[in-house]
């Protein structure tokens, strides 16, 4: 997108709340993808991006700079896990982070992990789990973080090495996180454009854990809420509002440099050239939404249903005037004009997890934003929208985790996190 | 344990009857080379040779009949060596398998019903597979280990249908599960006999159409559900005793082949995993500790047995599970007081934290072990 930034000149200050504006995330989209827009600014729009509606089956490139599956185009689909480490023993995780790491190298590419799901010993259970036997790549990538337990002391030595930037998420006003669906030492994001893809590569990264690593909760993601292709169809989220207009564009390098890799200069050496990831489990209030008159629904966004067009404005991509929402809108409070500047890449995927026991869908928004520091990036502005978001009515977070996701796998010698161990 | 596994029984029977198993029938013209030959009738079953080398045998089947048949090899007593069902009408199939030395009987079934229309054949000659005398050990350390479990089972049976037939609740509460536990550690051989198991381990919901819920969990029901035993249950505690002494009498004839020992400590682990830690095996009586200990147990006796030969063939396996199996035992200790009395802390007391970790556990040492099959027979 294009957009990042702030412009149109609304005056920062504006944060008044009116009411609408909601979306952010629950709109989280939403919102946040106002904040996107904000602070940066300038962007490129690139025009031209659209090549990710290209090639659905394509194979991303696992090795790289930075890990892919952030500033990647969003994919269609995510199986989104964390993991608790049970061995106690450092080499031991050393070993399954390289055994992780060569089989995402195969299954980005679309490739079978170990010797393959048949044709080997028969007495032995196939390598791989087989259901993506015949699957194109997708454009599968594996997303691979560190969360802070993982540098908790007496575990694994990393006490010293955990990032200033990686820090516990306080509690926000209206939180209900359920610790079973929340924390985690490590996560992996796998996203692709066929479900049954992200789900076979996170079934076999479990797999080879097993012994090592848990599963602690995961979960499915069925629709992208934002995208990091200006040029393509923003995405719709649950309330059926568009989200993430504004989001930090893939192609955008001054952008994602300046808010989303975390560099050199930031204090953690190992670090360099990677991100930190919120993830956020928001369950939407989806019958007592849709009961709402449509007037509310747009003012509590301060979008228009349809078109998706800030208030006051004609098309979406207009550039949002925030003194025309009501204070409390959601688009307005997770501007980055009303939040100094921050700016996050939101990659959230809607879900529904089937009903609730009473008859309610339980849907919602899985929340995915990375950040160059999650002390200027989502704190701030979750804060405010925990305040006064107008869409609080509507939606309840109910799972947390924040994650530091270090830098691309270089080449088929290097491993994930090896910078870290060194 | 669950009435009907069929996959599992079939598998374990295979395993055990074969060397190596590879029971699987494809389509093919049916002519061939050293195939033995066999034309399906509706009334007949010919079979052109009736002495066959051991080792690697290919059935090639033409139905000539009017119905659709299946063909089975089969050993004495009517288990399964391999099989193909569904040969429709003019039409061929292929079957092989790695067969030992042996009397066998061929069935044809039109119809696919019945007992089929017989051939005996012999399997001679020595292609089978020599085994290794290490292999020969484990196999008879395990026969033996199998056999003296059901001895020392049966009179822990007769403590508890004794009980339950007195109409004493108490006494039976107190008997039932370690009425269980050599059952519990050797499970998969006594399920290879596809007719024990249904008539003393079902559970309710495992129960087919038609077919009357008896055994342990029947009686467990009744003890702890419903408090108390009618006429009925106290009938069936002699049933369950004496189903118990046929498996007493026929387990040692099991076979069983270093494969089908790493294979059924992999099932062992797999009751534990999908019986077990849900909490569903021993739903009123909540032992299902007593059970998980017993499995576990089971599973590293057949471990411990085939550890010199697995060891040798992938020692970073054994070391794998050497430590899985202690962790694993570590764990589930946390869970009784002495660790020389099978009193294990009643389930529904073991929370949902508590039950993930034990299940993380089980995952942690059954996906190592199903490697085993495969490191004893490289």
């Amino acid at each position: 997108m294009s957009e990042t930034g702030t412009e149109g000149g609304e005056p920062a200050g504006a944060t008044a709340p009116s009411r609408r504006a909601l979306l952010g995330w629950g709109g989280a989209g939403l919102a946040l993808g106002a904040v996107a827009a904000g602070g940066a600014v300038a962007a490129v729009r690139s025009g031209g991006d659209t090549e990710p509606a290209s090639d659905s089956g394509a194979a991303v490139p696992f090795h790289g700079a930075h890990q892919a599956g952030i500033a990647t185009a969003v994919q269609d689909r995510l199986h989104f896990a964390a993991f608790d480490v049970t061995t106690k023993d450092r080499a031991e995780l050393m070993a399954l982070l390289r055994e992780w790491t060569r089989a995402a190298e195969r299954m980005t590419a679309g490739r079978a992990v170990g010797e393959g799901a048949y044709g080997g010993a028969a007495e032995a259970p196939p390598d791989d789990t087989g259901e993506a036997l015949g699957l194109r790549p997708s454009r599968l990538t594996l997303t691979i973080g560190f969360g802070p337990s993982l540098f908790a002391e007496d575990r694994f030595g990393l006490e010293d090495r955990r990032p200033e930037a990686l820090v516990d998420l306080p509690k926000f006003p209206g939180d209900n996180l359920d610790a079973a669906r929340s924390g985690g030492d490590l996560c992996v994001q796998a996203c692709a454009d066929d479900p049954q893809v992200a789900v076979h590569a996170i079934r076999n990264l479990a797999r080879i854990g097993m012994g090592r690593t848990a599963v602690r909760w995961s979960q499915l993601g069925f629709g992208k809420t934002s995208s990091t292709t200006p040029g393509t169809q923003t995405p719709r989220n649950m309330m059926g509002f568009k989200d993430g207009t504004r989001n930090i564009a893939g192609t955008d390098e001054a952008a994602l440099t300046k808010h989303v890799w975390a560099g050199a200069a930031d204090g953690t050496d190992w670090m360099a050239g990677g991100s930190y990831l919120v993830a956020r489990r928001i369950r939407m209030h989806i019958e007592t939404w849709d009961r709402a008159p449509l007037q509310e629904q747009e003012d509590i966004f301060g979008r228009d249903k349809g078109e998706g067009a800030p208030v006051g404005k004609a098309k979406e991509r207009d550039e949002p005037f925030l003194k025309a929402m009501l204070p409390t809108a959601h688009v307005r409070l997770a501007h980055p004009d009303s939040n100094d500047g921050a700016t996050i890449l939101r990659r959230g995927y809607s879900f529904t997890d089937g009903t609730d026991g009473l008859g309610r869908l339980d849907a919602g928004l899985f929340f995915l934003a990375y950040q160059r520091d999650v002390r200027r990036g989502f704190i701030p502005v979750q804060r405010r929208l925990a305040a006064s978001d107008a869409l609080n009515e509507y939606i309840q977070h109910v799972g947390s985790a924040v994650f530091a996701v270090p830098p691309g796998v270089r080449d088929a010698d290097d491993w994930w996190g090896r910078a870290l161990f060194a | 344990m669950r009435a009907l596994r069929p996959s599992v029984v079939t598998a374990v029977a295979a395993v055990a009857a074969l060397t190596a198993v590879t029971g699987c029938a494809e389509k093919s013209d049916g002519k061939g080379d050293g195939a033995v030959q066999v034309v399906a009738k509706d009334d007949s079953c010919e079979v052109s040779s009736k002495k066959i080398p051991a080792g690697h045998v290919e059935l090639a089947v033409q139905n000539k009949g009017s119905k659709v048949t299946e063909v089975y090899v089969l050993f004495p007593d009517d288990r399964i060596v391999t099989e193909r069902e569904n040969i429709g009408p003019g039409t061929k199939a292929k079957i092989t398998a790695e067969i030992k030395a042996g009397t066998y009987e061929i069935a044809c079934k039109p119809g696919m019903k019945g007992k089929g229309i017989r051939q005996t054949v012999e399997v001679t000659g020595g292609t089978a597979a020599a085994r290794s005398p290490e292999m020969d050990k484990a196999v008879a350390g395990y026969r033996t280990y199998v056999q003296a479990q059901a001895d020392e089972t049966l009179p822990k049976v007769k403590v508890f249908t004794d009980a339950v037939a007195a109409g004493d609740v108490e006494a039976a509460k107190k008997a039932y599960a370690a009425s269980r536990i050599g059952w519990e550690r050797t499970e998969p051989v006594a399920e290879s006999f596809g007719d024990i198991d249904p008539k003393v381990d079902v559970r309710e919901d495992g129960l087919e159409d038609g077919q009357e819920w008896t055994g342990w969990h029947r009686l467990e029901k009744a003890l702890w559900q419903d408090g108390k035993l009618g006429a009925e249950e106290k009938a069936l505690a002699p049933t369950l005793y004496k189903d118990l002494q046929d498996w007493q009498k026929r387990v040692g004839r099991a076979d069983i082949s270093p494969t089908s020992m790493a294979n059924g400590a992999k099932e062992l682990l797999d009751e534990v995993a999908t019986g077990k830690v849900t909490g569903e095996e021993e739903r009123y009586s909540h032992t299902d500790l007593v059970d998980f200990k017993a499995n576990v147990e089971g599973a590293e006796r057949s471990y411990e047995l085939l550890k010199p030969i697995a060891a040798k063939n992938d020692a970073a396996l054994t070391a794998s599970l050497d430590k899985q199996f202690a962790a694993l035992d570590a764990l589930l200790d946390r869970y009784r007081a002495d660790r020389t009395s099978y009193d294990f802390t009643s389930y529904d007391k073991v929370g949902k934290a508590d039950r993930k970790e034990l299940s993380d556990a089980v995952n942690a040492l059954a996906e190592p072990l199903s490697k085993l099959a495969a490191a004893v027979t490289k």
